[in-house]
């Protein structure tokens, strides 16, 4: 499982991986969102984590489709589900989500507090933003793994996964944006949305994979 | 050892292409699967393997014990395609496997040299040609270990002197106690394999 | 101009050139930034000023090294030049370093100056457009394992984009003029005095000089790289014949 682990964050982060890109759509979307709603600092600042969030679903979203889909094309996908009888095949897809994760995902979360300032945020409004980032995005991931393995047979099926995943996705960006609100304005808590949103992630790592793992079963012909 | 299959039936998007396919196969026993496109081959050899489900019938090994309860755990599946990764080096790909599929057997340089491509371990797999690729594919048999292979053309895109080399492989494989099944139209060299014509009539 | 053509040559000259222009740029820039810290105080913005002589040159190359892509990329096009291509590429990534430099170092600067580390002032929106481009050639250079597939994508790429940047200038001057009221302390101080000038301009030469170092030692490896590539298909093969 390791190695399995290892293979995909290599395979993220070598030349023609998808994870560079990733980061790079992250940061032209939340750059082209001020020409879109002006250049107003407050403004930014008051909408910044809300952009920051949706930025960075689409850009999970956005490698999501090849999870599968690159291993079908190689074969290696019967391989890596004929092992299942010594690996559950939904740990395996649980492992691939972390693995697609910790490359194509993590780096936004790194860079997030830095798109943070262009956006006038406020320190403490970074924090609870890249925070929420971190808890969260692992969910995108994890319900994003389960529309991929639905997809994984269809032609055309990496635009399909994002109409699929964007919906199921929205309870994160709800608890993610308002713990991130929560954390600066103030009647609004803080605790409640994120440990809401700690306990999306923790179920969909769950459901997702285990869905995935059901669906690539159900693909294979 | 021995993988039984009783009364198999299989099909692929909703019709069916074979039933009523039996065979047993025991230690050093080799099966090929012969016949025409469009007969089966394919669908049968994934259904051993247990990526398809059978439609009708049973697939069972026996006496594999815990560590191989059921065909596809006891199974190596050399499918169409290859299982590598081109961006990964040769040597990459195979101790991934090696790894993953647990059981290591032979080293990926061994297995490399057995295949005759001890010199291109350190190469990125997308750089080597189609029969290099092949021979690979077939080294990853020999990383790991497993007593059945499930070979689907595995002789497709080799030229004469690397058939022979797989020949003997096979003929190793089957010495030291495996069941190989192969679907092929070309013959693959083994001196004793019983053969298993599938297609219209002969399947029954 | 036809010795540079060929590789070999080029990687003899750059052998010879890469430690005299490193060690010219190290002195340069020591001398720059020295005279820079010596220099007078600016009296609006006391100390902060010193910044300028680190931020103006990264700000500069950070067009300039678009400018020499786009030379690049109309070479890979009209003359098909071996080594054009290889310019492009090496000079991407330093290009973006430049710019990401000329960016951070702006915003320490403006933090204390504007009290915010970022404004959408028109200047400073194209030179984060600028390193999106730069962000967008490095990908597309990296999409490809095999050069000559790449080469041609990113010279077009990078022409289009400097036929955008005037375009992109003018608008986001416009965009921001249309959306933003006076809020912002515009930086138009004083014409510039010689006694802070000349630090700037020693202390731009010597991060040019630098940057022409860098980009020789990157076309250097990038012609290794080329090579290694072709060397592992040609291993590939003679294993072939080997068998």
């Amino acid at each position: 499982m390791w190695a399995l682990y290892i293979r995909d964050v290599q395979l993220g982060v070598r030349a023609g991986g998808g994870a560079l890109v990733g980061i790079i759509f992250f940061l032209t979307v939340v750059a082209v969102v001020p020409f879109g709603v002006g250049p107003d600092l407050n403004l930014l600042a008051r909408i910044g984590p809300a952009i920051l969030w949706v930025a960075a679903l689409l850009s999970v979203l956005l490698g999501l489709d090849r999870l599968f889909q690159a291993d079908r094309e190689d074969g290696s996908l019967d391989l890596l589900l004929i092992a299942g009888q010594r690996h559950m095949s939904a740990l395996m897809v649980f492992v691939k989500c972390l693995a697609h994760w910790t490359a194509s995902v993590a780096p936004l979360v790194i860079a997030a507090p830095l798109l943070g300032l262009f956006m006038n945020m406020e320190p403490v409004a970074i924090g609870a933003a890249a925070l929420t980032l971190l808890v969260g995005t692992p969910a995108i991931t994890f319900i994003g793994a389960a529309g991929a393995a639905v997809a994984v047979a269809l032609p055309r099926g990496g635009q399909l996964v994002s109409v699929l995943v964007l919906p199921l996705a929205i309870p994160v960006l709800i608890f993610g944006v308002s713990a991130s609100y929560g954390a600066v304005t103030d009647p609004a808590p803080f605790l409640p949305p994120f440990l809401i949103l700690c306990a999306l992630t923790l179920f969909f790592a769950v459901i997702g994979p285990l869905a995935a793992a059901q669906a690539l079963k159900w693909s294979s012909d | 050892m021995r993988l039984v299959a009783q009364a198999l039936a299989g099909e692929r998007g909703g019709e069916p292409v074979f039933s009523g396919v039996s065979f047993s196969l025991g230690e050093g026993d080799a099966l090929t699967v012969t016949g025409p496109n469009g007969s089966g081959k394919s669908t049968l050899l994934r259904v051993v393997a247990g990526l398809l489900p059978a439609a009708a019938g049973t697939i069972t090994f026996e006496g594999g014990g815990e560590e191989w309860p059921t065909p596809r755990s006891a199974a190596h599946f050399l499918g169409h395609q290859n299982g590598m990764k081109t961006a990964l080096t040769v040597d990459e790909n195979l101790r991934f496997w090696r790894e993953f599929k647990g059981e290591p057997h032979l080293e990926s340089q061994e297995a490399l040299e057995m295949m005759g491509l001890g010199e291109i371990g350190h190469l990125p797999f997308g750089y080597l040609s189609t029969g290099q690729k092949r021979r690979v594919a077939i080294a990853r048999l020999l990383v790991s270990y497993r007593p059945i292979w499930l070979l689907d053309e595995p002789t497709a895109g080799l030229d004469a002197a690397s058939e022979a080399q797989f020949a003997e492989l096979m003929q190793a494989h089957l010495e030291d106690g495996g069941m190989i099944m192969a679907a092929t139209h070309l013959p693959l060299g083994l001196t004793a394999a019983t053969e298993l014509r599938m297609g219209a009539g002969a399947a029954a | 101009m036809t010795d540079l053509a060929n590789p070999t040559r080029f990687i003899a000259l750059a052998d010879r050139l890469v430690p005299w222009l490193g060690g010219l740029a190290a002195l340069v820039i020591a001398v720059g930034l020295w005279m820079g810290f010596n220099a007078p105080e600016d009296y609006q913005q006391g100390i902060t000023v010193r910044i300028m002589y680190i931020h103006v040159p990264f700000a500069w190359l950070a067009m300039f090294i678009y400018t020499a892509m786009a030379a690049a990329a109309f070479g890979t096009l009209v003359w098909r030049h071996p080594l054009a291509d290889v310019s492009l590429k090496a000079a991407a990534p330093i290009g973006a370093v430049f710019t990401a430099l000329a960016l951070i170092t702006g915003s320490v600067w403006g933090k204390p100056m504007w009290g915010t580390w970022w404004v959408w002032d028109g200047r400073l929106t194209s030179v984060f457009v600028l390193f999106l481009m730069y962000l967008g050639l490095i990908a597309l250079t990296r999409a490809l394992d095999d050069p000559t597939r790449s080469a041609r994508a990113a010279a077009v790429l990078t022409l289009v984009g400097v036929i955008n940047i005037p375009i992109i200038k003018f608008s986001v001057e416009w965009w921001n003029t249309l959306h933003q009221p006076a809020s912002v302390v515009r930086l138009d101080g004083p014409t510039i005095h010689p006694s802070l000038l000349w630090p700037l301009l020693i202390s731009a030469l010597g991060f040019t000089l630098l940057y022409a170092t860098l980009h020789l030692m990157a076309m250097r490896t990038e012609i290794w790289r080329r090579r290694v590539i072709s060397m592992r298909r040609m291993a590939a093969r003679g294993a072939e014949t080997a068998a």
